[in-house]
């Protein structure tokens, strides 16, 4: 049990990490799978669901959403998508949180909705209803411009087709978003600064070497490794991963999920990941299942404070 | 920033960019050697159609013309006041030109312009167009030496060069026939005197003495000296023509082009003219021909032929009696440069009115307005069509933008979900539409000048290549083909081509704004 307490995530002991070669199939875990049931009432605490494991009756979302706890919350969205006049309901009130410097994952099968919620959640599309409201302010009804400040300013996003821009070099992909956020003036003015901090990103996913390379003298590895650092350069608070895996071998898919847990637990980076593996999903602190557009149901491992239920 | 960046990146990375820059840079190109040249004929055209012309004619058409030119002069001053630069009196007439070549006669049509060689200068470049250099100095209508252009190897040799030998070779002909005549006289008389040996020998042959005696067959020897003309020490009046009337242009053997002088300075030829009286009739004058003048304007240098205005006053009766003061047909007004034309035109005509005075006030454009005319519209047609193959090329770049904004649609939405935004993205096509435009004008501008530079070089390798001319002299009276380049032209050339580039490129761009970012990262 004592092992256990110290590999706790949010106890933030990173000593053990980068040992382990894979280090999230390291963790044991901490607590029983919590199950809850999509159908559990609104309002329902965290210490009901934790006590009403095979709970099935009850309708609403999953848990409780605190903002203070929660860095973005989404309660009851939809999106159905036009296709030929017919409408093609992928998400029918889906209600999701993610907990502040925590790694979620959303796991479902191909047409779950999950890559919709996680645009929805980027707002690189607005639900049909429902709300998301990131850091306790709304975010899906903002005008297109304030969205895109946030995209730039607050989100990192990953691909699981790394989509680095082919023309720039690694250094020039990593600058984008910097570049983006300020006006060329600025740019120019803060330039040494920014640099500064996208070499030391590249450092931190090890591709000081690579820095003049072109996106495609790189080996998949590399190239979600670049990603990562061209999602943190704006420093954001969350981080939105699309199958950050889905296209490397087992080995690349591990090492780059240590980067992304020494991230979290270094910086306190949010995360949350779509994924279709369970073995991935396994090692995240929250697990969020999608089928069928709804939330089958919910599952953290992380160590809660609640000692009635250890 | 990054827009910046990615536009050139784009720029450097993209075949299909140079394609797109192609067709920019050769309608560039294209419209600059075209303005060049254009302006250059034209520029030149005026200039020659100037050259004789002064900038207003006060003209009349009575036979009479004008009896008191220096009263029209005093008026005409006070009128236009400082901006005339000069003022001279010229009679012109329709005339008609004889000369003699190789024993033929042969007549054309002419205007005779009578000029007063001490002001005429003032008001036209006349005198710069003449083939001695002293003539070019100062005219004086008297036959030069030698130097006639030596340039020109077929006007050698001529002057006094060309005209003393000629006149030597005819007086010995003549020479030689007065010669033969005398030896016949001789021998008749010996036949004569021998006939009469015969009769008083006794014969009483009346026939023969009859037919011998005849009415008395006797040829003309009159050996008393009379006053003839000598025209291997004198000279008639002199007169230029212009070159069109005195030579051919032709080619030679080796395709060279080259002229052919029937009339040289040093021949005399006639010149049949009406005089003053009513009805006119026709007289003639010998002249001496002193210069050609060219002025590779061909209808100028084919009908004017000019002499001193004394002469033609003289002959033609228009001195008064009284004064000595000679009538004029019309008078010629250089204004300083800048000044309006019109403005001065349409004040002398104010001052002339048609009511009054039977004269007529014209600039020189008025005189040539309707070639001037034709060739103005020509240049404005030809720059809307080709400002249309511009316009070609801009849907070029169209088409070319829509399939990069196509191509792009991932790193579109990968743009977008990094935070760009859409006006961001619009500006990223643009800015490289722009950029397009701008080395594509810049390319063709360079091509364009260097083109226009090079431009009789390039029309040699073309005619050595084709075979054809492309530029015939014996057409155009020009050595070589005349360009100017005019600053302005290339300013709007080159922005007219920027901004065909970037409206081309409006329409990908707004479609790359509005892409939705979770299809465009879809996009496969």
């Amino acid at each position: 049990m004592n092992s256990t307490t110290s590999n706790n995530p949010t106890s933030g002991d990173s000593a053990t990490f980068p040992q382990a070669p894979h280090v999230l199939h390291a963790r044991t875990r901490v607590t029983p799978w919590r199950v809850v049931h999509p159908d559990e009432p609104l309002g329902s605490d965290r210490t009901d669901a934790l006590n009403s494991e095979t709970a099935e009756s009850t309708a609403g979302p999953i848990r409780a959403s605190d903002s203070s706890r929660d860095l973005i919350i989404a309660s009851g969205l939809t999106k159905a998508y036009r296709r030929h006049k017919t409408a093609v309901p992928v998400l029918k009130g889906v209600d999701f949180a993610a907990e502040r410097g925590k790694i979620t994952a959303i796991i479902g099968q191909s047409g779950s909705g999950k890559s919709t919620l996680l645009h929805l959640l980027g707002t690189l599309d607005r639900p049909d209803s429902g709300e998301i409201i990131f850091d306790g302010a709304r975010i899906d009804s903002l005008p297109t411009r304030q969205q895109d400040r946030f995209r730039n300013r607050q989100l990192g996003m990953i691909f699981q087709f790394y989509h680095l821009l082919p023309e720039l070099t690694l250094l020039e992909n990593v600058l984008t978003p910097a570049m983006i956020s300020y006006g060329a003036l600025q740019y120019w003015r803060n330039g040494r600064e920014i640099r500064e901090r996208a070499k030391h990103l590249i450092e931190l996913v090890g591709l000081s070497h690579r820095m003049k390379h072109r996106p495609r003298e790189l080996s998949g590895g590399e190239m979600q490794r670049t990603a990562i650092a061209r999602a943190l350069v704006t420093n954001p608070s969350l981080l939105l991963a699309d199958e950050p895996t889905g296209n490397l071998d087992h080995e690349t898919g591990a090492s780059i999920l240590q980067l992304l847990r020494q991230l979290n637990e270094e910086h306190g980076l949010t995360i949350v990941m779509v994924t279709h593996d369970e073995s991935i999903a396994g090692q995240c602190d929250a697990l969020v299942r999608l089928k069928g557009g709804k939330v089958e149901r919910l599952e953290t491992q992380y160590w809660d404070p609640l000692p009635s239920s250890i | 920033m990054y827009k910046f960046l990615l536009c050139m990146r784009y720029l450097r990375t993209r075949w299909i960019a140079l394609a797109s820059i192609v067709s920019v840079t050769l309608g560039v190109a294209t419209l600059i050697v075209v303005n060049s040249v254009m302006e250059g004929f034209s520029t030149q055209m005026q200039e020659r159609m100037h050259g004789i012309l002064s900038d207003v004619v006060l003209e009349t058409r009575s036979t009479m013309g004008i009896a008191q030119p220096g009263w029209y002069e005093e008026r005409i001053r006070a009128r236009l006041g400082d901006s005339v630069s000069g003022v001279t009196t010229v009679v012109t007439l329709p005339a008609m030109l004889t000369f003699q070549h190789n024993g033929n006669s042969h007549t054309s049509q002419i205007n005779l312009i009578g000029i007063d060689q001490n002001t005429y200068a003032s008001v036209s470049d006349f005198s710069k167009y003449l083939l001695h250099p002293e003539n070019k100095e100062r005219l004086d209508f008297v036959l030069k030496q030698s130097g006639y252009d030596p340039t020109r190897k077929h006007l050698q040799p001529s002057g006094w060069e060309y005209r003393q030998p000629l006149a030597r070779y005819r007086k010995s002909s003549v020479d030689r026939l007065l010669e033969e005549a005398k030896t016949e006289e001789k021998r008749y008389q010996e036949l004569q005197e021998k006939i009469q040996e015969q009769q008083e020998d006794g014969g009483n042959d009346t026939a023969i003495n009859s037919l011998m005696a005849g009415p008395g067959i006797k040829i003309a020897g009159s050996t008393e000296p009379i006053k003839v003309f000598d025209a291997e020490t004198e000279q008639r009046t002199g007169i230029v023509l212009g070159i069109g009337l005195g030579s051919l242009r032709r080619r030679d053997a080796e395709g060279r082009v080259d002229d052919y002088f029937f009339l040289r300075p040093g021949d005399d030829v006639q010149v049949t003219f009406p005089n003053a009286g009513t009805p006119p009739r026709g007289i003639d004058e010998s002249f001496t021909v002193v210069d050609f003048y060219e002025s590779k304007m061909s209808e100028y240098d084919s009908t004017f032929a000019f002499v001193p205005i004394e002469k033609l006053q003289h002959s033609r009766g228009m001195l008064d009696p009284r004064t000595g003061v000679g009538s004029v047909t019309s008078i010629q007004i250089k204004l300083k440069p800048g000044t309006d034309l019109n403005a001065a035109r349409d004040a002398l005509r104010d001052e002339f009115p048609p009511t009054h005075e039977f004269v007529e006030v014209r600039t020189w454009k008025d005189t040539q307005g309707p070639l001037l005319a034709a060739v103005q519209l020509e240049t404005t047609i030809l720059n809307i069509l080709l400002f249309m193959i511009i316009a070609v090329a801009g849907f070029g770049i169209l088409a070319t933008f829509f399939m990069i904004v196509v191509e792009k649609t991932r790193d579109i939405g990968v743009l977008k979900s990094l935070g760009a935004t859409g006006s961001g993205i619009a500006t990223i096509f643009l800015g490289y539409g722009v950029l397009l435009g701008t080395v594509g004008a810049g390319i063709g501008l360079v091509c364009g000048l260097i083109f226009v530079w090079k431009i009789n070089d390039i029309a040699k390798v073309i005619e050595w290549i084709t075979g054809r001319e492309v530029f015939d002299p014996t057409v155009y009276y020009f050595e070589t083909i005349p360009t100017i380049i005019h600053p302005f032209m290339l300013v709007w050339v080159s922005i007219g081509a920027v901004l065909i580039a970037v409206l081309a490129s409006v329409l990908p761009s707004i479609r790359a704004a509005r892409m939705h970012p979770v299809e465009a990262l879809r996009y496969e």
